[in-house]
């Protein structure tokens, strides 16, 4: 159970640089989520790993090894591909089987491996069926299945669980976890899904533009985004980003944004702002109190027309008419009534669930 | 519900329980219909008629195709003119028939199918699934040779293969049809290749690795509609050919159609039109019993089931 180490990695295809200078350590038994929209070099820097891909330049290590020339069948590691990828001429066993390709291993041992794989996974009855006369979710464990047998410390998942419908996914989601905390093997999983890297990870590594946005536990990138981007790319529905000037005088901190201040006394502020600084402060929807009630550790209260609500199930939004803009508050779905189109409402923001961040470069204040 | 009912339900049909309220019009003939009927019945007709001549003509004796009536159905239905078209028909001075064109044919289109579909389906796959340097300056010169006139190079290879000493041999025809056929059956196995999901090849290659091992297990077995087509594809052209079999083909090893045109020339005496017409038939069988046997192989869909669907 290997630790996994990306070293000053460089990726360019001809003049397009996908990754930059990119640093990034697994510790052992990790779940590493690579977490980013579309195009942010995520795929890119797990095939990388894989050995799909060869670097331009930087030196990637499994455990002790230097694997950064080595082919990706002596690197150790097994994959779990997006579309599944599995052999159509051969049966389940078969699939399993070949997994073990390039191991030298006898027979029996891989007929126990097949076995044991196949009985996890609880695909015994399907070993002898070809992969189109199963579902994407059997199809999905096959999958999984083939990575498993390897016996390798270390699995690689891109984006597995994408093709799958909403209930399944849910379903595999629990069942990846649960290999993950029987086999305690390392796992680096990729997804554009922030509640399936919210929900699995142990370390989320949020990237966008071929660059580490933010590298931490999922509760760190959740409550403490380091940046504008992270803030804005976790969390649904969005937060609240509203742009706003710093008032820093007679020893209270304030935001002004939009004719509502913002009692920032209580802030942890990195360094002290400088008076009339811009910036940028995010609200998160579920944050909000309760309408008509006044929270007593309030940083401020609006005051705003309801422009629409939305309601899903269990949940509901009101979007209020804020500026030129709106901003989303989490409601109870019981009191949605009293949110009627063109009323005003009341709704304040209790101040440690603030954030800040520089209107220039972004980062969190 | 009937007992029939049940059963159509369990297999996932519903039987009509009640008369449509919106009938549909079935369809007339429309002056559109029959001028597009006619029009093929013509097309049909002028391969037809010639076809259905050649056969009459190669079950008749030669009083009847004498008598000068090339409609008539024969009478009396002999098999004579075939089985001297195949085993006594002259070809210059020897007369032992077609059969000899049939062996020498056999024995030039097996070793060159096995030689050009091995060579080019490799190529083919190394082309299109591992990173192979200059690949694309490779492509472009194999899409060149493709499309250079064998006329042009005839005279070149002849000096070519005599030199090597295979002018002449069966042998030597094999290999030169292998030869012609590699930079075309090379695109078309690349291109099919292609096709093939990428992620299927990751897979491979984080599983295997083995170039031989991937192809053996894993290619080849996805490769059935393109091995079929290009199968069909090169019986045909070989044994088809004439031209080559007749500048390379020796003494006693031209191939069927070689033999062939000299069976049809050759004439002492009266043509033999029933025997003539007897050794195009038999000439034409091989590659039609291809058509119709390997035909029925045709399966869609080489993918099903291994990726999203």
């Amino acid at each position: 159970m290997p630790r996994v180490q990306f070293e000053d990695i460089i990726k360019t295809y001809g003049r397009v640089t996908v990754l930059k200078n990119l640093d990034l350590e697994i510790d052992d038994g990790e779940f590493l989520v690579l977490l980013g929209p579309s195009g942010c070099g995520k795929t890119t820097l797990l095939n990388l790993l894989a050995g799909l891909l060869d670097v331009t330049a930087g030196r990637i290590t499994i455990g002790e090894r230097d694997v950064t020339d080595l082919d990706p069948k002596d690197r150790g590691l097994a994959m779990v591909f997006q579309s599944y990828a599995l052999y159509p001429t051969k049966t389940v066993r078969g699939n399993l089987k070949f997994g073990l390709a390039s191991q030298k291993i006898d027979g029996a041992e891989v007929d126990r491996r097949i076995a044991w794989a196949a009985r996890m996974l609880q695909i015994e009855p399907l070993l002898d069926r070809k992969p189109a006369q199963l579902s994407g979710g059997q199809r999905q464990r096959v999958a999984i299945g083939r990575a498993l047998v390897k016996k390798v410390g270390l699995f690689l998942f891109d984006e597995p669980l994408s093709n799958l419908d909403a209930k399944l996914r849910t379903e595999m989601r629990l069942e990846i976890k649960k290999l993950h905390d029987e086999l305690k093997s390392t796992i680096v999983y990729v997804t554009h899904d922030q509640i399936e890297a919210m929900t699995m990870a142990t370390k989320i590594a949020v990237m966008d533009g071929g660059v580490i946005q933010q590298f931490g536990t999922p509760d760190e990138i959740y409550s403490r985004p380091r940046n504008l981007f992270v803030a804005g790319f976790i969390g649904s529905p969005a937060m609240n980003l509203r742009a706003g000037k710093i008032t820093n005088g007679g020893g209270t901190v304030t935001a002004a944004l939009d004719g509502v201040t913002l009692d920032l006394g209580r802030y942890g502020f990195a360094s002290q702002p400088a008076d009339g600084q811009p910036i940028v402060v995010g609200l998160r929807p579920e944050h909000f109190g309760a309408p008509g009630q006044a929270l007593a550790d309030a940083a401020g209260t609006f005051s705003l027309p309801v422009q629409y609500t939305e309601k899903t199930g269990g949940d509901a939004t009101g979007y209020l008419k804020f500026g030129d803009g709106l901003i989303a508050a989490r409601i109870d779905p019981e009191q949605i009534g009293r949110f009627r189109q063109g009323d005003t409402v009341d709704v304040s923001f209790p101040q440690g669930k603030v954030h800040v961040f520089d209107a220039v470069s972004g980062a969190r204040l | 519900m009937s007992v029939a009912d049940v059963s159509l339900r369990r297999a996932g049909e519903v039987p009509v329980e009640r008369a449509p309220r919106f009938p549909r019009k079935p369809k007339g003939i429309s002056g559109r219909s029959i001028a597009i009927i006619v029009f093929l019945t013509i097309c049909a007709a002028f391969f037809c008629v010639p076809l259905y001549i050649i056969i009459t003509t190669s079950f008749k004796t030669m009083e009847q195709v004498r008598e000068g009536a090339i409609f008539s159905l024969p009478a009396p239905f002999t098999l004579d003119a075939w089985w001297s078209a195949w085993d006594t028909a002259c070809s210059g001075i020897r007369c032992d028939g077609l059969k000899v064109g049939f062996w020498n044919s056999m024995a030039i289109l097996f070793p060159s199918l096995i030689l050009s579909i091995a060579l080019s389906s490799v190529t083919g796959y190394a082309l299109a699934l591992w990173n192979v340097r200059w690949a694309n300056t490779f492509l472009f010169v194999l899409f060149i040779c493709a499309f250079v006139p064998f006329q042009i190079i005839m005279i070149p290879l002849i000096i070519l293969s005599s030199g090597l000493k295979v002018y002449g041999t069966i042998w030597g025809i094999a290999i030169v049809h292998a030869v012609l056929a590699m930079p075309f059956l090379t695109l078309v196995f690349r291109n099919y290749y292609k096709g093939i999901p990428q992620e299927i090849m990751s897979a491979a290659m984080m599983d295997s690795g083995s170039f031989w091992r991937v192809f053996v297990e894993i290619i080849l077995p996805m490769s059935g509609n393109i091995l079929i087509v290009v199968l069909i594809l090169q019986i045909t052209s070989i044994w088809n050919d004439f031209l080559l079999g007749l500048t390379f083909g020796g003494l006693g090893t031209q191939p069927m159609s070689v033999v062939l045109a000299n069976v049809v020339i050759t004439t002492t005496g009266e043509a033999a039109y029933n025997e003539n017409m007897a050794a195009a038939l038999l000439t034409a069988i091989p590659p039609l019993f291809i058509y119709f046997v390997l035909g029925k192989f045709f399966v869609q869909g080489i993918t099903a089931g291994a990726i999203k669907g």
